[in-house]
């Protein structure tokens, strides 16, 4: 039976996407853990994240799990997940700046105050709610129609250096990278397992990823 | 073409039982609400609000029950509310499934438990509730006070510097009822949720009095809203999410379909 790992570091509730996971295809065996060795031994790794960055760090780093997430981000069907996407890139601006896991190179930036949409009215932050993505060629998007819309919530965004890493992008209002891609890696800023229908396939289309990109 | 406008709707729970009451009296049966959540979810609700109108601590066991159950199965957000007044409550709550809590007289009463909440657990699922209701006079200027205990207690507080606090404490989003609109069916206090939308920079639901689709739609124009709540105009299928939606859609607003 293959079996996918979601790393837990203390940053959130894992259930939903534990159950998601499940959901997308039953035949799954699906640990919750922050076991190194569990980790090491899964066919595929989930690694999600809400809350704080300098707190997700810190408990990242204190916990060791830091080195196994950089090990496996390496070597196996790897998806980051929200602030799981942020901690993947070199640093953040959010509390005043913190050095991230640097998997891929780029950095978390808030967005701007005071933006304006379309009718001039002022957009909020977080950026809140279901948002249209637009896909660049990858093997997680199969069977998603182009544009669908995805739940997210969040008040930081990812600029990769790279703009090939690009794997989809978001209007608020300019386009702004919501996935990245990388061999064997794929991290998304929206929450597939908050996403009924569109975040199932994600999920599933992950699950069934050698990690061939 | 970006992000869309939310339809939320609201499940008033007592005792695992959907209920829902006009001005918090003539309490109405209104089902059970995971079979509800699940219907709601097909008809493409945006997120999944619960209040627990559970009047007793030994109950409170049952709407964890009832968020679990709903996680397992429907994957939207949900958001759940009432009685949560310590850390673990909000800690009990995601744990059994709950992407946010609504958070109401525990905020009146210390609002730092706010700051507290979205220290712990961060902004993105702290939202904060706030009862209002209209106490200036017609002819003056426009002012609303909070009202705690089922809009019978009023507070001194004006809600808009309120809501102003709430966001600077860390609240990641406002869910705001007009106490004067709440179960009359006559449309949201549009003016209302227009200042509070303005005067803050996180997503605003409007919510209390929906009795048509073309209220929904005032609430996001004229109320400049992020999200829309309602209750009974779902629960007694007087319409579904799907009408909702194509007629927010009918009216300009962006929308999930």
């Amino acid at each position: 039976m293959s079996s996918v790992a979601v790393i837990d570091y203390g940053m959130g509730n894992l259930h939903s996407i534990a159950k998601a996971l499940q959901h997308a295809d039953s035949r799954v065996n699906v640990q919750i853990t922050a076991d190194a060795s569990v980790i090491r031994a899964a066919d595929h790794v989930v690694f999600p994240g809400v809350g704080a960055i300098r707190d997700c760090m810190h408990a990242l780093n204190d916990s060791g799990l830091a080195d196994v997430i950089r090990e496996v981000a390496q070597s196996k069907p790897f998806l980051g997940i929200c602030l799981g996407m942020q901690a993947l890139l070199t640093d953040s601006e959010e509390n005043d700046g913190i050095a991230c896991l640097n998997v891929f190179s780029g950095h978390a930036r808030r967005f701007a105050d005071h933006m304006l949409d379309a009718d001039g009215n002022v957009l909020k932050i977080p950026h809140m709610g279901w948002n249209q993505v637009k896909q660049n060629p990858h093997p997680l998007w199969r069977d998603i129609p182009d544009r669908s819309r995805f739940y997210f919530v969040h008040s930081y965004y990812a600029a990769p250096d790279d703009p090939r890493h690009s794997a989809a992008t978001a209007d608020y209002p300019q386009a702004f990278t919501c996935a990245l891609a990388k061999d064997n890696m794929f991290a998304v800023q929206f929450h597939p397992e908050k996403s009924q229908t569109v975040g199932l396939q994600l999920l599933q289309n992950f699950l069934a990823w050698d990690g061939i990109a | 073409m970006s992000l869309a406008k939310r339809i939320i709707p609201c499940l008033d729970v007592d005792n695992g039982r959907v209920v829902k009451g006009v001005k918090f009296v003539d309490i109405r049966d209104a089902g059970d609400p995971v079979e509800i959540a699940r219907r709601y979810d097909r008809e493409g609700a945006d997120e999944i609000t619960f209040l627990d109108i559970t009047a007793t601590h030994d109950n409170r066991d049952t709407i964890v029950h009832v968020v679990e159950q709903v996680a397992s199965e429907v994957f939207i957000p949900l958001t759940v509310g009432g009685g949560i007044r310590v850390l673990e409550d909000i800690r009990r709550m995601l744990n059994a499934g709950a992407d946010k809590v609504g958070i109401n007289s525990a905020a009146v009463f210390r609002p730092e438990f706010v700051k507290e909440a979205a220290e712990k657990f961060g902004s993105q699922c702290i939202v904060v509730a706030i009862d209002a209701k209209k106490v200036s006079q017609d002819g003056e200027e426009n002012r609303w006070e909070i009202f705690t205990h089922g809009g019978r207690k009023p507070t001194g507080i004006n809600a808009v510097e309120w809501a102003v606090r709430m966001k600077d404490y860390g609240a990641g989003e406002i869910l705001l009822t007009s106490m004067d609109r709440d179960g009359t069916k006559s449309g949201f206090d549009l003016a209302l949720t227009r200042a509070i939308s303005e005067a803050v920079s996180i997503p605003v639901i409007a919510s209390g009095g929906v009795g048509n689709l073309d209220h929904l739609a005032d609430g996001i124009i004229e109320g400049k809203a992020d999200a829309v709540l309602a209750a009974s105009i779902f629960h007694f299928a007087e319409y579904t999410i799907e009408q909702a939606k194509k007629h927010m859609q009918s009216r300009g607003i962006e929308v999930r379909l």
